[in-house]
């Protein structure tokens, strides 16, 4: 049996291979009846997957509906999540495991918040959702409910992790990473390929941000790419330096929090922001310089 | 009490189905209209060329309009058939195209072209599902009475 402070052998290449378990260790904790007392959420782009069926035990935690704030654009407050991940059984010290639709996109993203209010032990099934269901495992519709937890309420640290226009500003001329498509990065486009419109006055990218779409850190099964892929593409080919502060960003800083992931705990660069702003604000922002 | 001025009939009450819903099991309604989408008839198997894509979804979503010359001299007054593409990964999107199917099929081309533009935000799931995923359904609407438009002009 795993112990939840054991790494998966196949990811201790990793930087910080703590931070993800695979599809296996995770179905044999549930086999064994949880004894480590794990949450597994699951984080979507669509709200209603998690409702088609999902993996035994698992509760649903939506970007929209749990993480933002639904006035202000920004995340939860302190007393918020604490509502969210009290609801949901979590306590400060549990081990919070996340799967998701798409490469782990929204798993990401979801990680990178609990990030923001420093939950210690939080980790991604590596290969997410799809792997799961391509390996046949079992899916259900029972929706578990768990025992309130008591979450305290921690204040929100952005600063580490989080960028907002003036720091992005203020960096400049540092490492940047656009991890849109191509169309978005040159300007052709304003918004994503085949997504909805969220209007941008201007195209292009933040002057110096080298572009590396996010998903080109997944292989085909979801998985993530080994470390030496990962550094080949990220270090070699975009001369990236793990020691040197580095910032990305996207259009509201959804597939950038997947790269995040991927710099930070995969490559163990020191000091990487998400900048959630993204193109979303820096495409709409007057007089910031752009790059075409 | 949901405002349904303007919508057809069906539509209406598939409005106030939801309005009476808390929002827990709006979902859960959403998903059953996502089930309940019919399959694309065998004609259109493997020609999505042929359809309209819904650029406003977060999916690939095709949507195909045909209204029936033989159903009525009066152009206004013709059938409009409905046939949605819509994968099963995008169940929100699914339950969206099952709502206008379950709504707007074999209704006439008059009626269609009179549902009001915001008829998606009448369904009580802005709450449930946040007003950006609406968009897709606004998407769906828009192109759906312009292809209608289109059709019965020609």
């Amino acid at each position: 049996m795993a112990d939840p402070q054991t790494p998966d052998s196949r990811f201790a290449e990793y930087a910080h291979p703590e931070r993800l378990v695979s599809t296996e260790w995770l179905a044999g904790e549930l086999e064994a009846g949880n004894p480590h007392g794990i949450v597994v959420l699951e984080s979507d782009e669509d709200v209603l997957l998690y409702d088609t069926g999902h993996i035994p035990g698992a509760l649903k935690l939506d970007w929209h509906q749990d993480l933002n704030d639904q006035l202000t654009r920004d995340y939860v407050d302190g007393e918020q999540f604490a509502r969210v991940m009290s609801a949901r059984g979590i306590g400060r010290d549990t081990t919070v495991v996340i799967y998701g639709d798409k490469n782990n996109w929204w798993a990401a993203y979801a990680l990178w918040v609990m990030s923001l209010f420093g939950h210690d032990d939080v980790r991604l099934v590596d290969g997410g959702r799809a792997k799961w269901i391509a390996e046949g495992r079992e899916l259900t519709k029972d929706v578990p409910s768990p025992a309130p937890a008591d979450y305290p309420v921690v204040e929100r640290k952005d600063a580490p992790i989080r960028a907002f226009k003036d720091d992005v500003l203020a960096h400049l001329g540092g490492p940047l990473v656009d991890v849109r498509s191509p169309g978005e990065y040159s300007g052709e486009l304003l918004h994503m390929p085949d997504y909805p419109q969220e209007g941008a006055m201007r195209g292009g990218h933040i002057p110096g941000a080298r572009s590396v779409p996010w998903a080109r850190a997944a292989n085909e099964d979801g998985t993530f790419k080994s470390r030496s892929d990962l550094e080949g593409i990220y270090l070699q080919e975009q001369g990236l330096k793990p020691a040197d502060p580095t910032i990305a960003y996207c259009r509201i800083g959804e597939r950038s929090s997947h790269t995040w992931f991927v710099l930070t705990h995969l490559l163990g660069f020191d000091n990487v922001r998400n900048y959630d702003g993204s193109w979303t604000e820096w495409g709409n922002a007057v007089r910031v310089p752009v790059e075409k | 009490m949901v405002d349904t001025t303007g919508l057809p009939k069906a539509l209406a009450e598939i409005a106030e189905d939801f309005a009476e819903l808390p929002v827990p099991e709006r979902l859960q309604l959403l998903l059953e209209f996502s089930e309940e989408l019919p399959a694309l008839p065998e004609r259109f198997a493997g020609a999505t060329d042929s359809m309209e894509q819904v650029h406003e979804c977060q999916s690939p979503v095709f949507l195909s309009v045909e209204v029936d010359a033989d159903s009525a001299a009066d152009p206004a007054q013709r059938v409009v058939s409905l046939f949605f593409s819509a994968p099963q990964e995008a169940p929100t999107t699914r339950g969206f195209a099952g709502i206008l199917h379950e709504g707007l099929d074999q209704l006439t081309v008059e009626e269609i072209l009179a549902v009001p533009e915001d008829a998606p935000y009448r369904f009580s799931l802005a709450e449930a599902v946040s007003p950006l995923r609406l968009r897709g359904m606004v998407g769906m609407l828009s192109r759906i009475k312009r292809q209608v438009a289109l059709k019965t002009r020609a």
